[in-house]
């Protein structure tokens, strides 16, 4: 019997067509528009103003607090601008715009492809270079990585767990970072391993990657002995942080708690690539794979795309936008964010490009509930989405906080799953969005 | 780029089930015990089960389009799937006319009036058929005499009888003309859709496959009657019948599968569906046994569906992280 998590959960059609596309390394842009803010926390503040030469790897935006993370330039060139943009959603964000020159990186980056294993520093040396790299949760929560290593006083790290789940429909950028830089992800492990000093590490990989479950499993006992290669039953939301810690030790994660109040640190495969660079090749983190994909689309790939490359650029390189394209999604179809404008730039917790075409971007026409319970068995956290979705509704705010709506982690299940295709989750989400503000108004008063 | 976009919150993808294909499922899983019943019964059986179906589809028209007024949903099926299950809980003798009172019972009050699909609290085609018991009772319970059968009497009632006459099982069973393998395969009087345990059981095997039903409900309350009789059975089989017989006879399995699973009258969560099928389970067997008549299933059913709102306030899901959360 295949391990995966004990309360409910669906099976999407899978859809991985780019599986098979090989990483390769996008043209650079004639200009790249870097957001100071690609991570959970404060923004960081700009330290180059315009006019500025900069080199490829320099540090442009300074950490800003202590969650917070550090902002590179992607490319060599000159800064046109420190301004705002427009993003995805239609928000105003402060921004670097840099105009593109053919590469010269900041001295010390080793850009050669040799693998170094060695890794003989300090945990606090580990975690300042990572720190220092501005690296952050590459799996799309973009949670800066050196806060996620600085244990609690009083708490004890027992696991580190790598998150190579991939359980979103169409993404593939995981599968490919964990088939060609496979190497390179578990000596970036074995180094998170050392700077939150666990000797339990486990990979949890679906088992629909059976190839990249056994690449790993061959290549772990030369690189470090400790690395466990766990194959886990297809089941989405497998990926999500307490689902995987769940599958893979059994233990949960309590109500309201973290990961590490059960001693585990759940790292991504693509975070533990990101390690692997700054701590043994000084390498910022400067350029991640982007998964672009959709059946209209011209054609698939995983791109190796610098930060700040805008998204009309990866969608023009991979054939232009399809005549008959519909949405165009940030991110895996379950929890990907829907975009208003394609001229954004890709961030650091970008994993996907997703277009759909236009008969399936609008959703179906809502029908009465017929009560079939599916949304109550879909629901990895064991909620009633019927019944919370019911209650926001008619307000019942107290009702839907005794019901755990701030339990909810927003995965779309109940809403996949619904015969009659009410939007559970959007009343979910405003619902506990509101019960979040009350209960903040209540505990500062 | 000029192109206007769909922008919605996700998910962006949705599963392929839908209730007109879901209630399709159900018709389709019908569908091999209407053969067996037409087989065994005749043609009449077809007649019977069209008629009931069109009344129920033109009834539910003809009320939200003249009395409600609000949108028409009858394209998705489930007046067609009431239609079909309260012709399979009829004898194939019954008068057509009563057909369709009974099909405007079971679609005007058992489900129109609580506001349409997913608002009744009973099922429907049992509110219709209990009606129908009540209303005729000797065309109800005039069931066809098959092969050489004595009396056209359900071999529930057949064994009820001679039991309350006295007679042990091994008597009782000498009266009647039937063996185990004719109640698997149908060769029994009854309502004709109820006469095949193995057509039954092919539906079900179906509404698992098309991911319809999780087999909770109709493995809980077969379990039921099963540990109920097995007990009486174990304890007194002179007096008891077994399981397996009171699994193959009457609705158990007619009920269990295609009823008591109703989505819209059965519990939410999978510990309200253990006691809401313990309770059609019990119930069933205590009519059976005690009762005034020889099958309960009905009234089983329509009893636990009245109690199925109290289940779903009481019993709540097993919660994902639902342990206090240790104090750093």
């Amino acid at each position: 019997m295949l391990k995966t998590f004990p309360i409910g959960g669906i099976h999407p059609s899978e859809s991985k067509i780019s599986k098979d596309c090989r990483i390769e390394p996008m043209p650079l842009p004639a200009m790249v528009t870097i957001p100071l803010s690609q991570h959970i926390g404060t923004p960081s503040e700009a330290i180059v103003v315009k006019g500025d030469r900069v080199l490829t790897g320099q540090l442009i935006g300074r950490s800003s607090g202590f969650v917070s993370s550090n902002v590179h330039s992607s490319v060599t060139g000159t800064v046109m601008a420190v301004d705002t943009f427009v993003d995805q959603g239609g928000m105003r964000r402060p921004c670097i715009t840099i105009q593109t020159e053919p590469d010269e990186w900041v001295p010390g980056i080793d850009l050669s492809g040799n693998v170094v294993r060695e890794c003989n520093l300090s945990p606090a040396e580990i975690i300042a270079k990572v720190a220092a790299a501005g690296v952050v949760g590459m799996g799309g929560a973009t949670f800066p990585t050196h806060v996620k290593l600085t244990v609690p006083t009083g708490k004890k790290a027992e696991y580190l767990i790598i998150n190579g789940v991939e359980c979103e429909p169409y993404l593939t950028d995981d599968y490919r970072v964990m088939m060609e830089r496979g190497e390179e992800v578990l000596v970036g492990v074995s180094i998170l391993a050392r700077a939150i000093g666990v000797d339990r590490i486990m990979v949890g990989i679906e088992n629909n990657k059976p190839d990249a479950i056994k690449h790993l499993a061959q290549l772990a006992p030369e690189i470090d002995s400790r690395i466990e290669v766990v194959p886990l039953k297809v089941c989405y939301p497998q990926g999500s942080e307490k689902h995987l810690i769940a599958a893979l030790t059994g233990r949960q994660v309590p109500s309201g708690g973290l990961p590490i109040d059960v001693g585990a640190i759940v790292q991504n495969v693509g975070t533990a690539l990101a390690v692997y660079e700054a701590v043994q090749k000084n390498k910022p983190l400067i350029e991640r794979v982007v998964t672009v994909t959709g059946q209209s689309l011209v054609r698939q790939a995983n791109l190796k795309v610098r930060i700040g490359t805008s998204v009309t650029d990866l969608i023009e390189y991979c054939g232009g936008l399809p005549a008959d394209t519909g949405k165009v999604v940030a991110g895996g179809p379950m929890m990907g964010r829907a975009m208003a404008r394609l001229d954004v730039p890709v961030v650091k917790g970008m994993s996907a490009v997703l277009v759909i075409p236009d008969e399936s971007a609008r959703r179906q026409s809502e029908q009465l509930c017929v009560r079939c319970g599916k949304c109550v068995s879909a629901c990895p956290m064991g909620l009633e989405p019927y019944l919370l979705s019911k209650m926001v509704r008619k307000a019942m705010w107290n009702g839907a906080e005794a019901h755990n709506i701030t339990d909810c982690i927003e995965c779309g299940s109940c809403s996949w799953t619904c015969l009659s295709a009410l939007p559970l989750l959007d009343y979910i989400r405003v619902g506990k969005a509101e019960v979040m503000r009350r209960i903040r108004a209540r505990k500062g008063r | 780029m000029d192109k206007r976009l769909v922008v919605s919150p996700s998910p962006h993808v949705h599963g392929s089930l839908t209730t007109p294909r879901v209630m399709l499922d159900v018709v389709l899983a019908l569908l091999p015990a209407l053969a067996v019943s037409t087989w065994i019964f005749g043609w009449r059986v077809l007649g019977v089960t069209f008629v009931s179906v069109a009344c129920c589809v033109v009834f539910e028209y003809l009320i939200q389009r003249f009395m409600l007024k609000g949108p028409l949903t009858i394209s998705n099926w489930s007046a067609v799937v009431t239609g079909m299950l309260l012709a399979f809980n009829l004898p194939v003798s019954i008068p057509l006319w009563m057909v369709a009172v009974g099909a405007l019972v079971a679609i005007g009050v058992g489900k129109m009036t609580f506001g349409g699909l997913g608002k009744n609290p009973f099922n429907p085609a049992l509110v219709g058929r209990v009606f129908m018991l009540f209303s005729f009772p000797v065309a109800m319970t005039t069931f066809p005499q098959l092969a050489d059968a004595a009396t056209g009497a359900t071999p529930l009632s057949a064994i009820k009888g001679a039991l309350a006459s006295g007679m042990t099982v091994h008597e009782a069973l000498a009266t009647v003309n039937w063996s185990y393998s004719d109640l698997l395969v149908g060769f029994k009087s009854g309502s004709f859709g109820e006469v095949s345990a193995i057509a039954l059981v092919l539906g079900f095997v179906w509404l698992l496959v098309r991911r319809v039903i999780t087999w909770h409900i109709p493995v809980y309350v077969l379990g039921t009657i099963i540990i109920f009789t097995g007990i009486l059975w174990g304890v007194n089989p002179d007096a008891y019948m077994s399981p397996i017989f009171h699994i193959l006879t009457g609705g158990a399995l007619l009920g269990a599968i295609f009823m008591a699973t109703d989505y819209v009258t059965s519990p939410m969560t999978h510990g309200g569906m253990l006691i809401y099928s313990i309770g059609i389970g019990v119930i069933t067997v205590l009519i059976r046994i005690w009762g005034q008549y020889p099958e309960g299933m009905s009234f089983a059913i329509l009893i636990m569906n009245s109690v199925v709102p109290l289940i779903d306030k009481y019993v709540r899901p097993r919660r994902f992280g639902a342990v206090r959360k240790a104090k750093a």
